[in-house]
Formats: structure tokens, C-alpha cells, sequence
């Protein structure tokens, strides 16, 4: 136990070491939201779309963007953790005695600091643009939904990583996901105004708990109960993220 | 040219060696890979202390069976221990007692030497003081301490191999295993990562198993050698033993005004098994060609022929190979007639 804790730590200090000279990396996936952030933010502030939302376009749709880096973020963690496969890098992490599950975890932690780095660094340009923030308790609630969004997604790209074995169509499979998880969870706007037929889907996506729970932490405006927020996405996440873990690992055995 | 075969060699000769000095038995070890039989119900016993090689072309199976009992295969059927532990039952305890420097090593380009080294001693769990005593003491081994900083993508071909190997003894195991270790470096890091080798293992005691497809490497290194075909042990011996078992060496002289009695004193030696004598040139089948020239150069002035130049040609682990599969190790060369080729590689070399 305490040498897979000590193994985790170790991946996540190396990884944290190439991130700081790959700084691209670490800014990869803040483009398009921000941009998103940017357009879609500035664009609509003057205009009253929804009626019902008490924020300006802007605030409600930061913690949208930041669901999406947080999914895209999420997503690059698998992706690194294919490329490591395919090298052959990991090859030389398994011929150690450490167990596979903290090879796992250890990927898994390096994705959520990742994310989350990427999250605040997009929250922060909101704050920048004009949005308006509730109270510093909700910050630290947000936090944890952050940790919960980007679990649960680093769970569902290990799940699809294990049935990949080639690193370039598992990058182009992460592109069709990343979409429709996102625009089917309010993201844009207000679930209570989908299409009835679009409604159910929404309803099925854990990013839709997750950005309103978002939301409610860092505006105070919310959809759900955030007490259902919370406990969907705290399931979805052990859910994803052991299956993940399950599936990896048995995909490594030949 | 006909070679006397020896026919006393025995594959299974090496059920002397006694079950409790094995550092490796392999108990018919087999992997099937869509039903083609990659390795072939291999035993195998590899003593402890000793330097094993695995010779073989190109997809014989070395790879394989160093995969399967690096733990990171499983076998198809049969299976293997390493000091003690079951490479089936015992991974984790496997783990813990080998070192592994892998054919495509891969080191992390974007970390320094010290930094892959590190990293990979922290995962066998060595604490901070440890790690860096060894970290020094392996950099200095290997001869990268004044790159131990530079980042890895800046290495050479050379140091990144060194690096690999270095990386492979950060947790001093009991058993290395190295596939194919020289395989694309240059001959002058090739005679020193050889030399490194060998000093590890006597130094340290160290059981190390490597493979290679390289004749001269097993030659020079490997206390025993199996050569391997098709996933089978063909032929497991010391290199001296299995060079004997192909046959005599070979003495080529260049003459000038050669004369019946000098050819008659020769056919008189009971050493000299075979000959032939062509235009300048004399072939000789002896036992031991490095001490036959003496005698045969002086028995060449006693009959005042006037002997231009002298060469000892011993049999090559290829030949052996050669002799076992009836095909070169090389595949697709041409394997015509083997005293030319070999004078020829002689003169490459």
C-alpha cells in the first residue's frame, strides 16, 4: 500500500516534470474554450437570450468552458498514456514491481492536476472578461467538482484507450466524443431549454451534474438540487474511473 | 573440403548442473501467437553467477522467451522460475529480483539522465539517500556522469544504450536480462559495453541472460550458449565446445616453388587430416591451427619452399549454426562455399 502510494507519487512528480518543459501541453486543450469563452461570451453579453438566467451570458457560460477543458484535458491523459504504450515506456513501468493500478492512479492524479491547472487558467480569463464570482466557499466546492468532472473522464478514456490499440484513431475517436458530451450538458445554455427529444440525453450525461454543479458553485445560479449534482458526479466518478482502471489493465495482458 | 563432424555432442548435457545453483529453469516453456508455435517447449536450466547467451536469427524466438520470463508475457503452456520464484505465480517477487534492458529501450527524452534514473528507483521503492548514491555510483559505471544533467533526446545512440543498461541495474538485481544489447551501435561502443558486461558480471556475480544475433558477440561474452531456430534450442553448449563440434580449423598458406616433398612431409603429419594443393596455395585441415603453423612453417623452409603468407581460419558460431540448420544465420545470404567465405570475412575484418 504504501509503495503503490509512493509509486503514484513518483509517476506524477516525472509527469509534472515533462509538463513544465512541455508547456504546450499544458496549454493544449484551453484554445478552443477559450476562444468559445471569448466570441460566444463577448458576443451575447448584451443581449438577453435567456430569460430566467439572473447572470450575463458570460458567467453562465465560464464554468460551461471550463466542463470543456476539463473534458478535453481529461481526454489528452488517456491519449499520453496510449503514446507511452506504443513506445514502449510504459513496457519499462511494468517490468517493475509496482501494481498496474498505480500505474493507473498515478496517470489518472497527473490528469486532474492537469485539468485543473487548465480549468482555474480558463476561469480566471472570465474573471478577466467580467464575470462575477459568489463567495470564496464556493471556489473550494467548485474545486471538487472540477476533481470529480475530470475523473470521471479520465475513467471513460481509459475504458475507450483499452479497446484502441493505435494511438492516432484513438485521437481522432476523442474528437467525437468530446462534442456531443458537450453540447449535450447545458453548457451553452440552460438545460430546461432543450428540445424535449434532446432533453433525455442531456439528462444522461454526468458533464450536465458537473457543470451545474459548476455553476452553482462559482454563480450560485443552478438546474438541479447541487445535492444531486454532487452525488452523480461522485458516482460517475469511482464508476468511470475503476472501470477504466479494470479495463486497462486487463487490455495490458496479452 | 569435407569437415570430420563430431558426433559426441549432446543437446541435454546439461542435466549435470545441479536444480539448486539454476538462477533460471525454464520447464517447457511454449508460446503460441495465432497458432504458430514462437517458442517450443523450451528447458532449460541457466546457472547462477553465469553469463547465458541466446543466439538466433531474427525471429527465432529470443525475444519471446526473454518476455515471458520478464513477466511481461505469459505463456502459452509450461513455465519458469527465477531464483525460485514462478514467473506465472510470483510476478511481483519476479519483479523485485530482475533487471530488464529491452532490444527498443525507451527512456523518457524529456528528462535528464539523473531524472530517468531516478524515476525508475523510486518505483522499486529505494529511499532518497539510496537513490542517489546509486545514481552516482551507476552514472560513473556506465561513463555518463558529465551528461547525468543533459536532457536525453541529446544523447547518442550510444549513451541512451548505456543509459538503458544503467537504468536496468539502478536496483542491483540478482538476474539482468539485455535483448539484443549492441544491436546498432557502432563496433567501438559495441567492445565497450562488452567489456561492461562481462566486468558486471564477475564483479557483481551477477546471472545475466542476454540474446543476440551477433556470432561475435555470443563468441566473446557467453560462458554457455543456446542457439535457437524456430522457437528450439538446436544446440547448447560453451562457444569452444560447439565451434569443436563443427570441426577442424584451417591453415591457408600462399607458397611459391612448391615441390613434391614438402607436399609428401605433409601428408606424413598425423595432425594435418586433410589437404589440398593448388596453384600457390596450400589448404590445410589441422585440430588446432595456432599451434600447427609453427611446425608446418618450418617443415615448408626444411624443403625450401618459400611460404609467402600464413592464415588460421577457426570455425565461427555461424558455422555452427550453419551446421545445425543447414542455412545461414543471415537469412537469404548466400551461403556458398565456406572457406571462401570465410577467408573473405576475414579480410573484411
Amino acid at each position: 500500500m504504501r509503495l503503490c502510494l509512493y509509486a503514484v507519487s513518483s509517476i506524477w512528480k516525472r509527469d509534472m516534470l515533462r509538463l513544465s518543459r512541455q508547456k504546450s501541453r499544458l496549454l493544449g486543450s484551453l484554445f478552443a474554450p477559450f476562444f468559445l469563452l471569448a466570441f460566444l461570451g463577448l458576443g451575447f453579453r448584451r443581449v438577453d437570450l435567456l430569460p430566467g438566467m439572473d447572470t450575463n451570458y458570460l458567467s453562465f457560460l465560464t464554468p460551461g468552458m471550463m466542463g470543456m477543458t476539463l473534458l478535453s484535458a481529461s481526454n489528452a491523459t488517456s491519449f499520453f498514456l496510449l503514446l507511452d504504450r506504443e513506445v514502449g515506456f510504459l513496457k519499462e513501468i511494468m517490468v517493475t514491481p509496482i501494481s498496474r493500478l498505480s500505474i493507473i492512479l498515478g496517470r489518472a492524479a497527473v490528469g486532474i492536476t492537469n485539468a485543473m491547472i487548465q480549468s482555474l487558467i480558463l476561469l480566471l480569463a472570465g474573471l478577466v472578461m467580467g464575470m462575477k464570482l459568489s463567495g470564496p466557499a464556493g471556489f473550494l466546492f467548485a474545486l471538487v467538482f472540477i476533481i470529480l468532472i475530470a475523473s470521471t473522464f479520465i475513467g471513460l478514456g481509459l475504458s475507450l484507450a483499452s479497446f484502441m490499440k493505435d494511438t492516432f484513431s484513438f485521437g481522432l475517436i476523442l474528437n467525437f466524443i468530446l462534442y456531443p458530451f458537450l453540447f449535450l450538458s447545458g453548457a451553452l445554455y440552460p438545460v430546461d431549454r432543450f428540445p424535449s427529444y434532446m432533453a433525455p440525453l442531456a439528462y444522461m450525461n454526468p458533464l450536465t451534474y458537473g457543470i451545474d454543479g459548476l455553476r452553482y458553485s462559482l454563480l450560485g445560479t443552478n438546474s438541479f438540487n447541487p445535492a444531486l449534482d454532487l452525488s452523480v458526479m461522485a458516482i460517475s466518478c469511482v464508476v468511470m474511473l475503476s472501470l477504466g482502471a479494470y479495463l486497462f489493465e486487463i487490455s495490458e495482458v496479452e | 573440403m569435407i569437415f570430420v563432424e563430431n558426433e559426441n555432442y549432446n543437446i541435454n548435457d546439461d542435466t549435470h548442473y545441479n536444480m539448486d545453483k539454476s538462477a533460471i529453469s525454464l520447464k517447457n516453456l511454449c508460446k503460441l501467437f495465432q497458432g504458430v508455435q514462437a517458442v517450443d517447449c523450451v528447458n532449460l536450466e541457466i546457472e547462477t553467477g553465469e553469463l547465458f547467451g541466446l543466439l538466433g536469427p531474427n525471429g527465432a524466438g529470443k525475444s519471446t522467451i526473454i518476455k515471458m520470463l520478464t513477466t511481461m508475457l505469459r505463456p502459452s503452456s509450461g513455465t519458469a522460475s527465477i531464483l525460485g520464484h514462478d514467473i506465472i505465480q510470483e510476478r511481483d517477487a519476479v519483479r523485485s529480483c530482475i533487471g530488464v534492458v529491452f532490444q527498443d529501450a525507451t527512456l523518457d527524452k524529456k528528462l535528464t539522465g539523473k531524472e530517468n534514473l531516478d524515476f525508475h528507483a523510486q518505483l522499486y521503492g529505494l529511499d532518497r539517500d539510496v537513490r542517489r548514491r546509486r545514481i552516482d555510483e551507476i552514472l560513473e559505471l556506465v561513463d555518463l556522469r558529465d551528461k547525468a544533467d543533459v536532457m536525453v533526446e541529446n544523447y547518442s545512440g550510444g549513451m541512451q544504450r548505456r543509459l538503458a543498461i544503467a537504468r536496468g541495474l539502478i536496483h542491483h538485481p540478482r538476474v539482468l536480462f539485455l535483448d539484443e544489447p549492441t544491436l546498432g551501435l557502432d563496433a567501438q561502443t559495441r567492445r565497450s559495453i562488452w567489456e561492461y558486461i562481462k566486468e558486471l558480471n564477475v564483479r557483481e556475480d551477477m546471472t545475466i541472460v542476454l540474446t543476440t544475433h551477433y556470432m561475435e558477440e555470443a563468441d566473446h561474452l557467453c560462458k554457455r550458449v543456446a542457439i535457437i531456430d524456430h522457437g528450439k534450442i538446436i544446440a547448447l553448449n560453451s562457444p569452444q565446445e560447439l565451434k569443436n563440434s563443427v570441426g577442424p580449423d584451417t591453415i591457408i598458406m600462399q607458397i611459391k616453388y612448391c615441390n613434391e616433398l614438402f607436399l609428401a612431409s605433409l601428408s606424413s603429419f598425423s595432425e594435418i587430416m586433410a589437404f589440398d594443393a593448388s596453384e600457390g596455395q596450400i589448404v590445410l585441415q589441422v585440430d588446432d591451427a595456432q599451434s600447427r603453423i609453427p611446425q608446418v612453417i618450418i617443415e615448408a623452409c626444411m624443403n625450401r619452399v618459400t611460404v609467402i603468407s600464413v592464415r588460421a581460419v577457426e570455425p565461427t558460431l555461424e558455422d555452427v549454426f550453419l551446421k545445425f540448420t543447414g542455412r545461414s544465420i543471415r537469412e537469404g545470404e548466400n551461403t556458398g562455399d565456406l572457406t571462401t567465405k570465410k577467408c573473405l570475412q576475414r579480410m573484411g575484418s
